[in-house]
C-alpha cells in the first residue's frame, strides 16, 4: 500500500531558523540535590529506616500484647543480648558455630568450583552434575543428618558434612546457570585469545558468570546457617561447648523467651553484617562497577 | 611476482550439526588471501560465509580440504588470528579499555607487561579513545566498542584480522565512520585482513579483492579486484558499474535470495 500525500502543497512549509533563548534564568545546568534527597538516594538509610520500624512496631506489638512468656518486648530482648553479650557467652557461642560453619561453607564451595569446572569442560560432566543436583538439591540437609551421626559421630565432622551438603548443590546450581549464560561471542573471544582449560574458566567463565556466582554464594551462606542452626539444636545437646543453635535451644527448655529472641537476633545480625557488609562491598567493586547488574 | 599467500583456503567443505540436520554451509571453497589484501567474502545470508570465517579462526574443522596461515596448518583457535566479531559483548565487560587491549596480549604471552601496555595505548590512540582508557565497556556507545575491538585485534600484530560483519550492528552514520577509520589504519599498518559483509557497497568500499559465493551450500562465484574504489568513487560510473556486476552474479539464479541488504 501507498501513502497518499492528499495535499502536497499544504505540506510544504518555509525553513526556519531560531536565536538561542537565553538559558541563564536556570542557573546552575548541573545542580547538586538537597541533603534530604541524597540520603533517600543511599540503599543504607532507606534500609536501616525499615529496620527501625520494623523494631517500633515489634516493641509496640509486645506491649499491647504484654506476655512476656510468649512474646517479650524488643527492649527486654535488646537487655539479655547485651548481658550476655557482655559476659562473654554469645561471643564464645557464636565462635563455636562459626568454626563448622565456615569450614563447611569453604569445601562447600571448593567442591562446587571442582564439579563445575568439570561440567563446563565436557559434555558428560555436565550432564552427572545436573542429575546430582536435582536428586540432591531438594533432600533437607537435617534429613541427612541421621546418616552423618553415623558415619562421623557427634561434633564438629557431622556438622561440616551437613553444612557442605546444603551449600554444594545450591552453588553448583547457580554457578553452572552463570557459565551456561555466558554470551557466545565472549566465549569465542577468549578461545581466539588461545586461552583453554583452567585459564579460560578463570579468566573468562568465572568473571563473566559472577552476577549469577554472587547470587550463589549468597543462597549458600544462608543455607549453611539454616543448617548450622537447626543442626546444633538436634545435637549439640551433648557436646560440651553449644553453638548458637543450642543457645537457642537450651533458653527455650528454660521457658527464658526473651533469651530465644536474643538469640535469634544473634543470627539476623550476622546476616545483616555479611549481606550487607561483606557481600555489598563486594558487588560494588565487582558487577556494578563493570555494569553486569544495577 | 606475488609472495607466498598469507591465508590459503584449498578445497574446504564445512559442516556442522543442528540438534536434528548436518548441514551443509560451504563446499569445496579455494581462495588466497595475501600480504596487506583487504580481502572481502562477500554473500547472501546463509552462504557460509561466517562459517568459512570462523574456520579460519580455527573455531570449526574443515570436513574436507585444509585451511593454512602463515605457513602453518589451521587446527585451533590462537592469537595470530584475531577476530573481530559484530556483537559488542565481545569485550570483557570486567575491564577497563585499557585492560581489554592488553589482554590477550598478556594472555597469549607474546609481549611483556611493559611492552603490552605500551602497545595498547598506541593503538588505543590511534582509534582515538585515548581519554577513555580507563572507562568500562559498559560506558561506551556502540561504535567506541567497536573501536576498542579493533585496537585490542591490531594491538596483537596479528597475522591476519578476521572480521565478522563488524559494523553490521551500528546505525549507518557511525557504520560509514568505522569504515572510514579502518581504511585509514590500513593505510598507516598494510595489515592483512579478511572481511565478512552482505552489503555490496561495503564490500566496494573496504575490499581490495572481493570473493563472491553462491547460497547453500556456500560455492565459489567469483573473485573481483576493487583496489581501485573507495568512499570518494561513490555514485560514480565505475562504482555502478562494479556493483551492478555483483548484484548480477549473487542474483542470477536466486530470485529468492532477498535477504542481502543491497545498500548499507
Amino acid at each position: 500500500m501507498t501513502i497518499q500525500h492528499e495535499f502536497p502543497s499544504k505540506m510544504e512549509r518555509p525553513d526556519q531558523q531560531f536565536t538561542l533563548v537565553d538559558a541563564t534564568a536556570v542557573g546552575e545546568v548541573q545542580r547538586r540535590l538537597p541533603l534530604a534527597e541524597r540520603l533517600i538516594n543511599q540503599d543504607f538509610t532507606r534500609r536501616a529506616g525499615i529496620i527501625v520500624v520494623l523494631l517500633l512496631i515489634w516493641e509496640l506489638y509486645a506491649r499491647w500484647v504484654d506476655n512476656p512468656l510468649l512474646f517479650p518486648t524488643f527492649s527486654d530482648t535488646l537487655q539479655v543480648f547485651i548481658r550476655d553479650l557482655a559476659d562473654g557467652t554469645l561471643l564464645e557461642r557464636t565462635r563455636t558455630s562459626l568454626r563448622p560453619l565456615l569450614l563447611g561453607y569453604i569445601g562447600g564451595l571448593g567442591l562446587a568450583a571442582i564439579l563445575t569446572s568439570l561440567a563446563v569442560s565436557s559434555r558428560i560432566g555436565a550432564d552427572i552434575l545436573t542429575t546430582l543436583t536435582s536428586m540432591f538439591n531438594p533432600l533437607p540437609a537435617i534429613a541427612v543428618l541421621p546418616l552423618a551421626l553415623i558415619w562421623f559421630g557427634l561434633g564438629t565432622p557431622s556438622m561440616v558434612f551437613v553444612i557442605i551438603h546444603s551449600v554444594l548443590w545450591a552453588v553448583s546450581l547457580s554457578t553452572l546457570t552463570g557459565f551456561r549464560s555466558v554470551p557466545e561471542t565472549l566465549r569465542l573471544s577468549g578461545r581466539n585469545f588461545g586461552l583453554r582449560g583452567l585459564r579460560y574458566i578463570g579468566q573468562i567463565l568465572i568473571p563473566a558468570a559472577f552476577p549469577a556466582i554472587l547470587a550463589g554464594l549468597k543462597i549458600g551462606w544462608a543455607f549453611a546457617w539454616r543448617t548450622l542452626v537447626a543442626a546444633e539444636m538436634v545435637f549439640g545437646v551433648s557436646s560440651r561447648s553449644g553453638g548458637l543453635g543450642w543457645y537457642i535451644f537450651e533458653a527455650r527448655s528454660e521457658l527464658d523467651t526473651a533469651r530465644v529472641f536474643a538469640g535469634l537476633l544473634t543470627v539476623i545480625i550476622i546476616g545483616l553484617f555479611v549481606e550487607a557488609v561483606i557481600f555489598r562491598v563486594v558487588e560494588a567493586r565487582t558487577v556494578q562497577k563493570w555494569g553486569m547488574q544495577r | 611476482m606475488l609472495s607466498n599467500p598469507v591465508v590459503e583456503v584449498s578445497n574446504v567443505t564445512l559442516q556442522y550439526k543442528t540438534p536434528d540436520h548436518l548441514v551443509t554451509a560451504t563446499y569445496r571453497i579455494s581462495c588466497n588471501v595475501h600480504k596487506g589484501d583487504r580481502y572481502v567474502i562477500l554473500g547472501p545470508s546463509g552462504c557460509g560465509k561466517s562459517t568459512l570465517l570462523k574456520a579460519v579462526g580455527g573455531f570449526i574443522r574443515p570436513v574436507t580440504g585444509t585451511i593454512s596461515v602463515a605457513g602453518r596448518e589451521v587446527s585451533e583457535p590462537g592469537p595470530d588470528r584475531m577476530m573481530v566479531f559484530q556483537e559488542f559483548e565481545q569485550l570483557m565487560p570486567w575491564k577497563s579499555v585499557l585492560q581489554n587491549v592488553t589482554f590477550p596480549m598478556l594472555a597469549a604471552g607474546k609481549f611483556s607487561r611493559a611492552d603490552a601496555r605500551e602497545k595498547a595505548l598506541s593503538a588505543i590512540e590511534k582509534v582515538n579513545l585515548t581519554k577513555f582508557k580507563d572507562v568500562y565497556p559498559h560506558m561506551l556507545s556502540g561504535g567506541m566498542k567497536m573501536r576498542v575491538a579493533i585496537a585490542r585485534a591490531l594491538a596483537m600484530e596479528p597475522d591476519v584480522l578476521l572480521m565478522d560483519e563488524p559494523f553490521a550492528a551500528l546505525d549507518a552514520l557511525t557504520r560509514r565512520k568505522m569504515q572510514e577509520e579502518l581504511l585509514s589504519l590500513w593505510e598507516q599498518h598494510r595489515f592483512t585482513m579478511l572481511f565478512v559483509t552482505h552489503s555490496i557497497d561495503e564490500a566496494i568500499v573496504v575490499g581490495s579483492r572481493i570473493l563472491i559465493l553462491s547460497p547453500h551450500p556456500g560455492r565459489v562465484r567469483a573473485e573481483l579486484d576493487a583496489t581501485k574504489l573507495g568512499f570518494a568513487d561513490i555514485g560514480t560510473r565505475k562504482f555502478g558499474e562494479l556493483s551492478h556486476r555483483i548484484h548480477g552474479l549473487l542474483f542470477e539464479d536466486v530470485n529468492s535470495s532477498t535477504t542481502l541488504a543491497a545498500s548499507n
